[in-house]
């Protein structure tokens, strides 16, 4: 067992965990964080992404250990209080998710995705940035169309800050 | 996943000496390998000794004759130097190939090559290029390094530093992935050297690993052109062949990549 201090959106905590502990057991289990999901369990399928220090990663391949001290973000730390963040707002819209599964790796993704191309974004580019995350519902078409939405809206955004 | 220790290093030597403290230690850079193994029950180390967050082992760095990769600097970043970029823009390419973009985010060229997958795309630039890959204990050449399937010329304990690629006056890489692991189905990487020697190496094909491709080298040192390679035959023995692709198909995209590469290096 190991103590592991990290910062989970925004509020620092402190985990006793076994070290075979994966980050996203870690977040559901002992944080109850369960808008994380465990789809594939071999990194391939996204469901489980959330943000280490503002990239991007598969929290079902990574140990809890190798987190400590990172700035951590998940689905439940992208919103202020209840307006949903953009890209959130952007899926709602554009009707970006059927089951609701893949969406908050879909999501935390995205947001990367946004974030590392600014707004300079494509269809074309958003669907080759989103090969790590599946979504068996075939519902692509509509979480492109979302992503670029959100892009736009973030944009805006920034600038009004 | 069985039990084991793990433990965060912040020095190379810091590393060496909890890896000779005993039991079944392994390393773990961005364990984009290691980890899914552990999942599997593959591997069971008594101890994980993280490299990830080692300084001096991240970094990438041009000079006019190298560019050097420190080893625990992970993808995204070499796909997105511009140090590399400028230097051997194949290798950043093929850099921004490796899996997808949350896999980029942690996956290392060090981890990559210690592990020697047969379908790993660093491989192919290393031996393509004539690289050297340095270690905490000495330095060793590319043409040395690969020793079969996850085979390596590493001891054990022993700890890749940084990769030092040699600047090419050509270089291309050329991947046709599996679409669902996003490995190299078979991958070709080609380069020219500024004294005009012609190296070209295979990832995913063989059973053994990644190798050099003789026929393709010898057409391309007579002709650097991808119809040269038009009436090349690759022979299949070696070759692997699954549920994926025969040894013949892979015999062709060996080709078929390589002229790609050609193209792209232009």
């Amino acid at each position: 067992m190991s103590t592991v201090k990290l910062t989970v959106n925004g509020k620092a905590v402190s985990v006793d965990v076994e070290d075979r502990t994966l980050l996203v057991h870690l977040l559901r289990e002992n944080l109850n964080l369960t808008g994380t999901h465990v789809g594939c369990d071999t990194s391939q399928c996204g469901a489980c992404v959330v943000h280490i220090d503002g990239r991007a990663v598969k929290s079902c391949t990574v140990l809890a250990g190798q987190a400590a001290g990172s700035n951590v973000t998940t689905i439940e730390g992208i919103s202020k209080g209840d307006e949903l963040h953009p890209m959130q707002a952007a899926f709602r819209d554009n009707h970006g998710l059927q089951c609701g599964y893949c969406t908050p790796g879909m999501i935390m993704s995205a947001i990367d995705i946004v974030q590392r191309y600014g707004g300079e974004l494509d269809e074309a580019t958003v669907r080759h940035e989103l090969e790590g995350n599946i979504c068996r519902c075939t519902g692509y078409h509509n979480i492109v169309k979302a992503v670029l939405d959100a892009a736009g809206r973030m944009k805006v955004a920034q600038a009004a800050e | 996943m069985y039990e084991t220790i793990y433990h965060r290093a912040s020095s190379v030597d810091e590393a060496a000496a909890l890896f000779a403290k005993g039991g079944e230690p392994k390393y773990l850079a961005g364990g984009h390998t290691l980890i899914p193994v552990m999942k599997q029950r593959l591997a069971s180390p008594s101890d994980v000794i993280d490299l990830g967050k080692i300084k001096e082992l991240i970094g990438v760095d041009a000079t006019a004759d190298a560019l050097t990769i420190k080893a625990a600097t992970p993808h995204c970043d070499v796909a997105q130097s511009s140090a590399a970029q400028k230097a051997i823009p194949a290798v950043a390419y093929l850099a921004s190939l490796i899996g997808d973009p949350a896999v980029r985010h942690r996956g290392t060229i060090g981890g990559s090559l210690a592990n020697n997958d047969p379908a790993a795309d660093y491989p192919a630039a290393v031996l393509a290029l004539g690289a050297t890959i340095k270690t905490n204990k000495r330095t060793i050449a590319a043409d040395d390094f690969f020793q079969g399937l996850f085979s390596t010329a590493l001891e054990d304990g022993e700890i890749i530093t940084a990769v030092s690629f040699p600047i090419p006056a050509k270089a291309g890489y050329a991947k046709f992935p599996h679409p669902a692991s996003r490995f190299a189905l078979t991958g070709v990487f080609v380069a020219k050297t500024k004294d005009g020697d012609v190296r070209v190496a295979a990832t995913g094909a063989s059973q053994s690993g990644v190798m050099r491709v003789g026929p393709i080298e010898a057409a391309l040192k007579a002709n650097w052109s991808a119809a040269a390679l038009d009436g090349v035959q690759i022979p299949s023995a070696g070759l692997l062949s699954d549920i994926h692709g025969s040894a013949d198909y892979r015999a062709n995209l060996i080709k078929v990549m390589a002229q790609r590469a050609v193209t792209a290096a232009g």
